[in-house]
């Protein structure tokens, strides 16, 4: 443990000290990259700490949207900062996980329909964002209404070591908050749940108010995600930020990783992105589609052949005692 | 105020797209009945045989009939390939990898046909009679589409019920180890499934492509419809997902004549939800 507890020190240590390392050229590159690293990481966590208990979202592009056009929305038309923006879209973000997560729960919508139906609210959200386009720019997207130079109040600094800084501590929070839930009652609660509904209840679990809090909890963090990636990209699209791409996106780099680790979602996203960086450099603009091809195609192989993902594989490996896996987890066929 | 007759215009345009709605959600709840497993990309298998009939009818100008024919073997061949390859591996894994291997399918099949055919939007050009009633025109190909769907969907009915291979199709779907441990081959099964579940997919797409141009995010566009009938329907129920295509395309259609397209699509959801308040089961599920 010790070990452990000085490995991460030493990580956070050179992470801070990252921006002012020589790199030379690519140091604004790096620092890109690893600023999208921090945020979608801190959003797959959002996302395992529902997806690990069996609640499959394939929706979660619905509430990165909000949360992401809430903000910007108020401060284009009508100059409210994204701090309090940020409140109001989580606020609008927990609620619309409510309307979502209440009936879901109470009527026992499990497994592939569970997916299937917020996979359908990640794609209404996207397309009420392209039909509202009067406001929010329909398909070309909206770009944040810049300030007059670096400003605290807006969200908006021109040096990107600011937002390194910030997506950092963001990640950190998230660990945080993911490691408290993984600690909590609401754990164990929720993998009985996971097991066996019914039983769950009998014993007296309060099913729907779990499974709804948990929800809420992970709509809320993703959305606070999709604050933070709005801001730093200052520009939002209804294709990057909601929708079934990005919905599956988040969902793959988490069950890359693995879910049921606390580093799962960060090894799963540092990888893709890492992927997705390689491959657009490699194809630039020749070969439209072809970047996306191969993503989904080593989507497919990483799946069939690494179904408990990479860090929950070679955790496995290191790991005296059998790693908590799912109950139908693979069975040679 | 709506002149009515745009209503009732939409109404029967609803009407009509609900025939082939209808074809898409039962190929996909065949397959999830029996396999246990929804296909993501399954409306993306529907715009690969699109782009095939594009390309036999419009481009190297055969007749549209050889084109769908073609669609209907190259979607069988799509539904084999899609069950060897990405399903049958991962038949006991965990639901979420089940759902994300199709999904990956998905994001593999989008960008492929962007990479091939660019994302153009293509279509096949019949030479039609107009039609009108009471001063209402009515798409010809849009009348034949239904038609031609609701034969399918009688024929798929008779293949399950009346035949022996279909006979075993619906046991599976019932009770799969009951299956099994009466000495039937439940992989063999699994293959038929996939094969009529392509199949329907590539009859879907001869009738999509002459009311619809296609495009590499084609699938996009229909799938979630598609996933929504299911659920409302009751995954599974070939009869609920039956009623529901045509409750859907209702809501879409005028809903879409009232505001625009996609506020339909969003209408269409909250419908979605409010009927999963009243009706959890399904439509057609019987309260317990």
């Amino acid at each position: 443990m010790t070990l452990g507890r000085a490995a991460a020190v030493l990580v956070v240590a050179v992470l801070l000290a990252a921006p002012f390392l020589p790199l030379g050229v690519t140091r604004e590159y790096t620092i890109h990259v690893l600023v999208q690293i921090f945020i979608w990481s801190f959003i797959g966590g959002a996302w395992s700490i529902m997806g690990r208990f069996g609640l499959t979202s394939l929706g979660h592009g619905a509430f990165l949207g909000i949360g992401a056009y809430t903000t910007t929305l108020l401060w284009n038309f009508f100059g409210l900062t994204p701090w309090l923006g940020a409140l109001v879209a989580v606020t609008l973000t927990a609620l619309f996980a409510v309307v979502v997560a209440y009936p879901c729960s109470r009527f026992q919508v499990v497994g592939h329909y569970f997916g299937l139906v917020t996979l359908a609210v990640g794609e209404v959200i996207r397309l009420l964002i392209v039909a509202e386009r009067d406001w929010t720019g329909g398909s070309l997207g909206l770009t944040v209404k810049p300030a007059a130079g670096d400003s605290i109040l807006a969200i908006q600094f021109a040096d990107k070591r600011v937002f390194y800084y910030g997506a950092l501590v963001l990640w950190l929070a998230g660990l945080y908050i993911w490691w408290r839930v993984d600690r909590s009652m609401a754990r164990a609660a929720m993998e009985a749940i996971g097991e066996d509904e019914t039983a769950a209840a009998s014993v007296g679990i309060h099913v729907s108010r779990f499974k709804i809090g948990i929800t809420v909890l992970s709509a809320v963090l993703t959305a606070i995600g999709g604050v933070a990636y709005a801001q730093y990209i200052s520009y939002v699209n209804p294709d990057t930020l909601a929708g079934i791409g990005v919905s599956l996106r988040i969902v793959f780099a988490v069950v890359l990783g693995g879910m049921y680790s606390l580093l799962g979602p960060t090894v799963g996203t540092a990888l893709t992105i890492a992927l997705a960086e390689y491959l657009r450099i490699l194809f630039g603009l020749k070969f439209i589609g072809m970047a996306e091809t191969i993503y989904g195609f080593l989507l497919i192989v990483f799946i069939i052949f690494l179904p408990a993902g990479i860090y929950g594989s070679v955790s496995q490996l290191f790991r005296r005692r059998p790693a908590p896996m799912p109950t139908h987890a693979r069975t040679p066929a | 105020m709506i002149d009515p007759l745009f209503l009732a215009e939409a109404a029967i345009n609803g009407l009509l797209l609900g025939g082939v709605l209808a074809l898409l959600a039962l190929g996909l709840n065949l397959i999830f009945g029996v396999i246990d497993i929804v296909w993501i990309a399954y409306v993306d298998l529907v715009m690969i045989c699109m782009y095939a009939v594009y390309f036999i009818v419009q481009v190297y100008g055969y007749p549209i009939w050889l084109g769908g024919l073609a669609s209907v073997a190259l979607g069988a061949l799509l539904g084999i390939g899609v069950h060897l390859l990405i399903i049958s591996p991962i038949l006991t894994s965990a639901p979420v990898n089940q759902l994300l291997a199709t999904g990956g399918l998905l994001f593999f099949l989008q960008s492929f046909a962007t990479f091939l055919w660019t994302t153009d939007h293509r279509s096949v050009r019949l030479d039609l009679p107009r039609l009108e009633i009471l001063d209402m025109p009515i798409s010809v190909a849009r009348l034949i589409a239904f038609v031609l769907a609701v034969l399918v969907m009688l024929g798929l009915y008779l293949f399950l019920t009346r035949t022996y291979i279909g006979t075993a199709i619906r046991a599976v779907s019932q009770d799969r180890e009951a299956m099994s441990l009466m000495g039937a081959n439940p992989q063999r099964v699994y293959l038929v499934t996939s094969a009529v579940g392509g199949a329907m997919a590539g009859i879907a797409a001869a009738l999509l492509i002459i009311q619809y141009a296609v495009h590499p995010f084609f699938g996009a566009a229909f799938g979630p419809i598609t996933f929504m009938i299911c659920v409302l329907g009751g995954l599974g129920n070939m009869v609920g997902a039956f009623v529901a295509s045509f409750v859907m395309s209702e809501v879409i259609a005028i809903s879409g004549v009232i505001w625009s397209t996609e506020m339909g699509y969003v209408i269409a959801f909250v419908v979605f939800i409010v009927m999963i308040f009243a009706r959890p089961g399904g439509l057609l599920a019987r309260r317990s």
